[in-house]
């Protein structure tokens, strides 16, 4: 039995290494990481032990799209490592390691998954590309009232409560002043006799025709 | 030996000086008086510091040298702009009129110089405010998350953005679209747009609001609209100092290159320049001026303010060249990251091996082995200088480039808000001094029944200047804007301060002007005012006038066009006006120079007519 599973193993390494040798078939999507890019100084190395977790994830993706079928990290073979963490892969199928899984399934399933797979390395949509794959618009997000409406509506409606403020006041006071002096009539008949006695009036208004302008009359 | 020409009957018109101080101390006349000196300055102040100070003196001075451009700028304003500041100062306190009534006090003939004088400030008016409804309308977006103008909207079936925003950038899309939903030509008007009607609204009835009973409101307005683009300006220069590349945009605008002052163009500019930024010829100065005490010291207000003034330029230009610097670094950072990522995509290189620093080097070695791979990468050329010069005034700075500079900024909606504030309130206050250069003489010509209550003709006013103002809001509005701020608010305004000078030198009188002052504030001026405004202001105005219709008769009449069709787009695309905008332009600026000659003249037969 181990020695069964041992056979197939090696079949299936040297089933991959024959594959990478060969050229890129027309099921293989490339991929393209810019660890560097994304995370700066946080930026972490890229190793075998990544590349695994990418099958890993992959297989993941795999198996989530297709419920039931069991995929494995030995189904995702990866060829091609560059020092820019770029490569291509291809999915083999559960039932003949020789056949590769068509472009349009592993699309699917790298859609339905991009935001987990995303996560498993911290990067997004624009730092770990699948050539070939647009990643997915979000839809906007669209207010019933347009914000503008609601900021423009609170300052008109100040303004003009303003304006009625600035213009109705004047008319109140004056209204005001009416009824009072109707009270104070009695009271100032008093105090008139008493200022008309102490020098020259200066409540009346200066009327400029009557100034000491002698010019015409010089001779 | 001084010119004067005669001028009889002067005395009868104007109160004489025991006149004057008898009203004073009688505190009798009717006319409305500020509440404190505070008041009267941050006036003035507001109405010089204007949106010129921000979105025209920085560009003028990253273009024409730098540092060199304050030498033209710092002579001009003490040779042009405070003699003739003082000048008007003086004189509407002297007189204590309006500027209508003034001219008319000197001499029944000069009615046309207040009258031109009225013309300018409604043709500027009415296009002064549509600017503020825009920035309104900015204010009113900034109250939001993410910006409007940050991203661009998806279109209709939600497969990708929209085309028009995808070739040239979301600012430029929100500005050219979404706000102004811009024809291709002028020909098309393209009917009212609702949304900026409403802005449009809303800035005249807050106009209204602060001008509803003339000074009595408009002082206490001043109190904020004239102080608090100074709080905004520091603040936003506190926060560009700590942006990256803000320094690079400093160095930038104040670099000299003392080439530029041998060219004639930047001393014509400089003058200019200081001319329209002391929104002199307005007549609202002559008007605010009169206001005051008659002992109030004239000549010490005009060089504060003039001060003042200068100051601001050179401020605001700091602050917003800190804000340019910090863009165009952004710029080249992005451009030469997507050189790199171009570079390491196609080469297959580790991501360490190109950085910023070694992009030159291994652009040129990657040339000499691979010259065919490198040339159909088709990398962009990434200077620093070319961002920092591409140079943007006017709406173009505020509303494109500053927008775009705040999106990169954390928390870019509060500092959208500040920005947009502070515009808000260096367009009104402006608008005070606009709107009183219209009311004042209106009521001087006995338009208004005298029956009718302050509020009233200031409503009038407001509602016709809106209804009038309906041209700006359409989609070629923004075409309609630049021709009347080009030639309504240029040449008519040089014609009419020359005349000013003239008119008070030599036909009010040097001497009796020189009298009035030292009765207003205590000292005959000095040989300095002389010169100025006997020779040197008229001269420098006279030049400036000459060459400014020289340079605007020689070239052709074009304009820029946002034209989605065509080929340069996003580039505007440069457009001749049809030929039945030659009317308007001779309207705009043609009828008010007209009219000084044309009622001297009518009256002048009206008179021989009466006598003979």
């Amino acid at each position: 039995m181990l020695g069964k599973i041992f056979f197939l193993l090696c079949l299936s390494s040297a089933w991959a290494e024959d594959l990478c040798s060969k050229a890129v078939p027309p099921e293989a999507y490339y991929v393209r990481l810019s660890i560097k890019t994304a995370l700066g100084d946080k930026a972490y190395v890229w190793n075998d032990n990544e590349m695994f977790l990418f099958q890993a994830t992959l297989a993941f993706a795999m198996r989530s799209q297709f419920s039931g079928q069991e995929y494995n990290v030995s189904n995702i073979v990866v060829c091609d490592e560059t020092p820019r963490v770029s490569f291509w892969f291809v999915v083999t199928s559960l039932e003949d390691p020789s056949r590769l899984v068509s472009r349009g399934d592993v699309e699917q399933a790298v859609r339905k998954s991009r935001n987990r797979i995303n996560s498993a390395f911290l990067l997004t949509d624009q730092t770990l590309e699948f050539i070939g794959i647009t990643p997915t618009l979000a839809a906007p997000v669209a207010p019933n009232t347009p914000p503008w409406l609601i900021v423009f509506g609170v300052v008109m409606g100040a303004v003009f409560a303003g304006i009625l403020v600035l213009l109705v006041l004047p008319l109140i006071q004056k209204k005001r002043k009416k009824n009072q002096p109707m009270e104070d009539e009695d009271s100032d008949e008093e105090t008139q006799v008493k200022t008309a006695e102490n020098g020259p009036e200066r409540s009346g208004v200066y009327n400029m025709s009557f100034s000491d302008d002698d010019k015409f009359t010089q001779m | 030996m001084k010119l004067k020409l005669p001028n009889p009957g002067l005395e009868d018109r104007i109160l004489s000086h025991q006149q004057l101080d008898k009203v004073e101390e009688e505190e009798a006349g009717d006319r409305p008086k500020w509440d404190n000196k505070a008041q009267y300055m941050l006036t003035c102040v507001g109405f010089c510091v204007g949106l010129g100070n921000v979105w025209r003196f920085p560009y003028l001075c990253q273009s024409h040298g730098g540092g060199a451009f304050m030498i033209p700028f710092l002579i001009l304003l003490v040779l042009e702009g405070i003699p003739l500041l003082h000048l008007e100062f003086a004189i509407g306190q002297r007189l204590r009129r309006g500027s209508l009534g003034v001219w008319a006090t000197i001499h029944p003939y000069l009615t046309g110089i207040g009258v031109a004088s009225m013309c300018v400030s409604l043709t500027i008016s009415l296009y002064y405010n549509t600017i503020i409804a825009w920035i309104l309308w900015y204010l009113f977006n900034s109250f939001q998350e993410t910006l409007p103008w940050s991203q661009c909207p998806m279109n209709a079936n939600l497969t990708g953005i929209i085309s028009e925003c995808e070739r040239s950038s979301p600012v430029d899309y929100f500005w050219y679209r979404e706000t102004l939903n811009t024809t291709p030509s002028i020909e098309e008007d393209g009917g009212l747009q609702w949304w900026m009607l409403l802005c449009h609204v809303c800035a005249w009835s807050f106009l209204y609001i602060c001008i509803i009973r003339g000074i009595e409101t408009t002082g206490k307005a001043v109190y904020v609209t004239s102080t608090l683009p100074y709080v905004v300006l520091t603040v936003f220069l506190i926060r560009g100092l700590t942006l990256k590349g803000s320094f690079n945009g400093v160095k930038f605008l104040f670099t000299p290159d003392l080439s530029e002052l041998a060219k004639p163009t930047t001393w014509l500019d400089a003058g200019a320049q200081v001319f329209y930024s002391f929104s002199l010829a307005f007549g609202g100065l002559i008007s605010f001026s009169s206001y005051n005490s008659v002992h109030n010291n004239c000549e010490q207000d005009a060089v504060i303010i003039s001060i003042i003034n200068g100051f601001t330029s050179v401020y605001a230009a700091t602050v917003i060249y800190t804000i340019i610097g910090f863009r165009a670094t952004e710029r080249f950072d992005n451009c030469l990251s997507g050189n790199i990522v171009a570079l390491l995509n196609a080469f297959e290189l580790a991501e360490s091996d190109i950085t910023d620093s070694s992009y030159d080097q291994v652009v040129q070695r990657l040339n000499e082995t691979y010259p065919d791979v490198i040339q159909g990468l088709d990398l962009k050329t990434c200077n620093l200088d070319t961002f920092l010069s591409e140079g943007v005034e006017g709406t173009g700075l505020a509303f494109i480039v500053f927008t775009e500079a705040i999106t990169k900024m954390p928390i870019s909606p509060l500092w959208a808000v500040l920005f947009f504030i502070m515009l808000f309130c260096l367009g009104l206050s402006s608008m005070f001094g606009n709107i009183e250069g219209i009311i004042v003489p209106l009521q001087d010509l006995k338009v208004f029944p005298k029956t009718w209550p302050k509020e009233a003709t200031t409503a009038v006013t407001c509602l016709i200047c809106c209804a009038v103002g309906l041209i700006f809001l359409q989609g070629s509005g923004n075409y309609w804007l630049s021709l009347f701020d080009t030639y309504g608010g240029s040449i008519p305004l040089l014609v009419v301060a020359f005349c000013e000078m003239v008119s008070v030198v030599y036909i009010y009188g040097i001497d009796r002007f020189n009298d009035d002052i030292k009765f207003m504030i205590g000292h005959k001026p000095n040989f300095f005012w002389q010169a100025t405004w006997r020779v040197i202001s008229p001269l420098i105005m006279l030049f400036i006038l000459v060459f400014y219709i020289i340079t605007k008769v020689s070239e052709k009449l074009l304009y820029k066009a946002w034209d989605p069709e065509s080929e340069k787009f996003p580039t505007l695309v440069e457009k001749t006006y049809p030929v039945w905008i030659y009317v308007i332009i001779f309207v705009l600026a043609g009828i008010p120079c007209i009219a000084i000659p044309f009622i001297a003249v009518w009256k002048c037969v009206k008179d021989c007519c009466w006598y003979g």
